[in-house]
């Protein structure tokens, strides 16, 4: 078999540093304030080091870029930034995947360097340090080519890629200076008020083409799935039908005799079947049949009776243990002074990433057994090595881990328990393996987004301002169930009680697009609509006097409002909602046009417009696609996706039953359009889908009288909320 | 062994008739474009041509390509010059990407049947190929723009 593992996935860092003529600037850990070194630093540095950008002789420029890629664009989103201080010709820049070395190419996050790409974290946390970095770069350039000319660097200036003496008339490629120059002892200093302004960016704000895509329509990009190894064998891992049961035993010898069976290989959650060939994976894994443990924690549990009785339940007993997540003013005295209250419950069930490509892992041990070689598409590449050595005794220096392109993340892919199992097959048969968990396997072994149930009540003063706001939620998930539960960042209310009432099932969750905002933001604005229609109000009339908006809400707002013309009548049999939502510092505001067929049930959403503040938009054309997708993603979500557990069984098997939006159910328009700002880049991935569900759920109420309360709005309670 | 003509090229496989033709193009030929996203017909991710049909390779059997001619998508093509690549890459259509080999593919089938589609022709055909990033309408549009320069 040919070996076409390591195209494009990794690096390595001797050879990086050591290469060809030219300058390479370094980047050390340590407390010190500049992101690079020099390389005389690098050679002599007791830190681990790394290079971040090479420019060689010939004008070519590399950049390391950090980010992991799952379809966002971030990989060339994030280098972008150094390009740009460095005034480098976009055309001669080639890009790198970092390896997975996080105390080099991660950012500072909570105390400590991390990759992990989650919450919309890429941009907004690389762009200042790589815009630094690109600044030092630029200076050790110019003061290069001041020195080579004898003129003071003050007199030069820059171009895309050459250093420019006005003056004198004199110009000198970056490519030409790195063939002579050295970086110097010690690097520049570099301070933000030496970075461009705004209106002197070149590339950042203005539309230039992802790295990625040549590669992603002729079949050349490398996700892990299509990594291919000597000597490899196929595995495939078969999890209990009751999540985190453990295996028992299984007709080994029967499998055993199956065309192609290499090996079968007990995992602590599972076992392996390993064979030649997928396709005999496949027959085998048909084959086996495994007895599992029991006293799962997930046995009997049935999520439907618990998210329709046991959760509201919960949420009256008043003696139930509860969570404090926000506590402000004093809501019990905002509710005894209420002139009016309302209150409502939301639903809405377990949601599944249904990343296109199932998760799955390659692993390679040498034959000492002390080095083992992965690769995976993580959205986390440090924390993933860190894990997969944990698992192995290793220690992380004996992981060599390369990176993918990901078939979609959607924030399941920043625990690695996929490569885990791979690695640990691949030394128990001492062979290289690729171990693919089939879709069915994927689903029903699968970490879902929590379903919850919300209670929201609020007390309107003598004014009919909102003066005070309780949310109780109900589910099992901790912060995934609250995290979304934000409203001082778009409207002002004085008194608020939020709390979390935790329950367990034994059932995995984990972060999903935007974690707990599509649950928390579908009741928050569901509910502010409500009490509008209560109020006699327009939605938006209601939202601008009764709930003091923050000015970033007022203008994404505003920006909708002229955006879908909010005022005007829409045709018979169409209506329009409305929603806020704020997401890794970021405010959105949409708008949705929908149409119901009354009776088969079906709502469909034909226009949406989404108004965004996210500070700079580094690439808008990038970040409009990513916010499309939030919007579809949303709908889908909204309309379609439900996964439900039956006697600790989750009922869904592939995309038949566990349906996603297709190309006829999508909005035959979706406009996007971000308020000129200024300010550092805040996260866009996760700002479109959390406001689906209530634009959705709000425009039903405009166009039928009827509310519906939880999600997905499928067909069926789509008829029953229409009967109700 | 089973013969076929895959990109061109005359191939001997050697796997079992019932071989879904999706693992022989895959792991066999290492011609990984083509991708598994479902095993079940479901999504459309596994599309190839077969004798110039679009069909889910993970639901072909092997035997059934016997002697025939698969083009996957590594065949569209020898540089990315077809008209639906270049449109791929003008409209930046592809974000995560792990579909859109199927996409396509399944797109490929109806320009050569029907070089100026509607848009209604185009969902119609296109409708069977998930695409869990939402590409969608940067699909329709490239496709629009393919066909108007094919």
């Amino acid at each position: 078999m040919a070996d076409n593992a390591t195209i494009n996935t990794s690096i390595s860092r001797r050879s990086f540093l050591g290469g060809a003529a030219g300058l390479t600037f370094a980047v050390a850990v340590g407390p010190g304030r500049g992101w690079l070194i020099s390389a005389a630093e690098a050679k002599t540095a007791v830190h681990e080091i790394g290079a971040w950008v090479r420019i060689a002789s010939d004008d070519s420029i590399t950049i390391i870029t950090p980010a992991a890629e799952m379809g966002q664009g971030s990989m060339t989103g994030v280098p972008i930034a150094l390009a740009e201080e460095l005034d480098a010709d976009w055309s001669k820049v080639t890009l790198e995947m970092a390896p997975a070395e996080p105390e080099i190419y991660g950012y500072m996050n909570r105390g400590r360097k991390r990759m992990q790409i989650a919450g919309s974290r890429a941009v907004r946390s690389y762009f200042q340090p790589m815009r630094l970095a690109g600044a030092q770069a630029r200076k050790v350039l110019v003061q290069a080519a001041a020195e080579r000319w004898g003129v003071d660097v003050t007199t030069l200036t820059t171009e895309p890629s050459v250093v420019v003496d006005k003056v004198n008339g004199r110009r000198l490629s970056y490519g030409e200076i790195a063939g002579f120059a050295e970086v110097p002892a010690a690097m520049p200093a570099v301070t933000a008020d030496e970075l461009k302004k705004k209106s002197d960016f070149r590339l950042i704000g203005k539309p230039v083409d992802r790295h990625d895509i040549p590669e992603k329509v002729n079949g050349a990009a490398v996700f892990s799935i299509d990594v291919q190894l000597p000597g490899m064998v196929y595995a495939s891992t078969v999890h209990a039908p009751v999540q985190l049961a453990e295996p028992e035993g299984w007709n080994d010898a029967e499998v055993r005799k199956l065309k192609g069976v290499v090996d079968i290989v007990k995992l602590e959650r599972g076992v392996a079947v390993v064979a030649d060939t997928f396709e005999h994976v496949l027959a085998a894994r048909q084959a086996l049949n495994v007895s599992w443990t029991r006293g799962a924690a997930a046995e009997g549990f049935d999520s439907e009776r618990a998210l329709s009785e046991d959760y509201a339940a919960i949420a009256e007993r008043h003696e139930a243990t509860a969570t404090p997540v926000n506590v402000t003013g004093d809501v019990e005295a905002a509710f005894v002074n209420a002139a009016r209250v309302y209150k409502a419950n939301f639903r809405s069930d377990y949601g599944y990433h249904a990343q296109m490509e199932p998760l799955n892992g390659v692993a390679r041990f040498n034959e000492a057994g002390d080095q083992v070689e992965v690769w995976e598409g993580t959205q986390a590449p440090g924390s993933s090595r860190e894990k997969i050595a944990e698992a192995l005794g290793l220690q992380t220096s004996q992981v060599i881990h390369h990176q993918c392109y990901m078939g979609g993340g959607f924030g399941r892919r920043t625990v690695t328990d996929y490569t885990i199992e791979a690695a640990l097959i691949a030394r128990s048969i001492k062979r290289p393996v690729k171990m693919i968990w089939t879709r069915e396997e994927d689903l029903a072994y699968a970490m879902f987004r929590p379903q919850s149930y919300q209670c929201v009540e609020a007390a309107l003063d003598e004014a009919g301002k909102i003066s005070g706001w309780r949310h109780c939620v109900v589910g099992d998930g901790q912060n995934l169930l609250t995290a979304g539960i934000k409203l001082d960042e778009y409207y002002g209310i004085p008194n608020q009680l939020v709390e979390l009432r935790g329950t367990s099932h034994g059932i995995r969750v984990k972060h999903w697009r935007a974690v707990a905002h599509p649950p928390n933001i579908f009741a928050i604005e569901s509910f502010v609509d409500e009490m509008a229609a209560g109020e006699n109000m327009d939605p938006l009339a209601f939202r601008r006097s009764r709930l003091a908006m923050t000015p970033r809400a007022q203008a994404v707002f505003d920006l909708v409002e002229r955006m879908s013309d909010w005022g005007r009548t829409r045709p018979e049999g169409r209506a329009l909602g409305l929603s806020v939502t704020e997401r890794s510092g970021s405010v959105g505001a949409g708008v949705v046009e929908i149409s119901v067929d009354r009776s088969r049930g079906k709502i469909r959403v034909h226009k949406a417009w989404v108004a965004v503040d996210g500070g700079i938009i580094v690439q808008p054309e990038m970040a409009r696609r990513n916010i499309e997708s939030g919007v579809v993603f949303g709908i889908s979500s909204v309309l379609k996706e439900r996964a439900t557990v039956k006697e600790g069984t989750v009922m869904q098997s592939n995309f038949h039953d566990y349906q996603l939006l297709r190309m006829v159910e999508t909005p035959e328009e979706i406009h996007v359009e971000f308020i000129d700002r200024d300010s550092a880049p805040t996260g866009l991935g996760e700002i479109a889908n959390p406001f689906i569900g209530a634009a959705v759920a709000n425009a039903f109420h405009a166009l039928t009288g009827k509310r519906l309360y939880h999600m997905p709005f499928t067909p069926e309670r789509v008829r029953q909320a229409l009967e109700a | 062994m089973i013969e076929l003509n895959v990109n061109g090229k005359q191939v001997a496989i050697a796997a079992e008739p019932d071989t879904p033709l999706l693992w022989a193009i895959r792991e066999h030929l290492e011609l990984t474009g083509t991708k598994y996203g479902c095993g079940s017909g479901f999504c459309g991710a596994c599309a190839v041509h077969l004798n110039g049909k679009a069909v889910r390779s993970c639901q072909t059997p092997l035997a059934q390509a016997a002697g025939a001619s698969v083009t996957t998508i590594e065949g569209l093509s020898p540089d990315s010059s077809h008209p639906l690549q270049k449109a791929w890459i003008a409209e930046q259509v592809p974000q995560c990407g792990y579909c859109q080999s199927g996409q396509i593919m399944k797109a490929a089938e109806l320009l050569e049947r029907n070089p100026n589609p509607t848009r209604e022709e185009i969902v119609s055909h296109m409708n069977g190929i998930l695409c869990r990033c939402g590409t969608y309408n940067r699909i329709i549009a490239a496709i629009e723009r393919a066909s108007g320069e094919g």
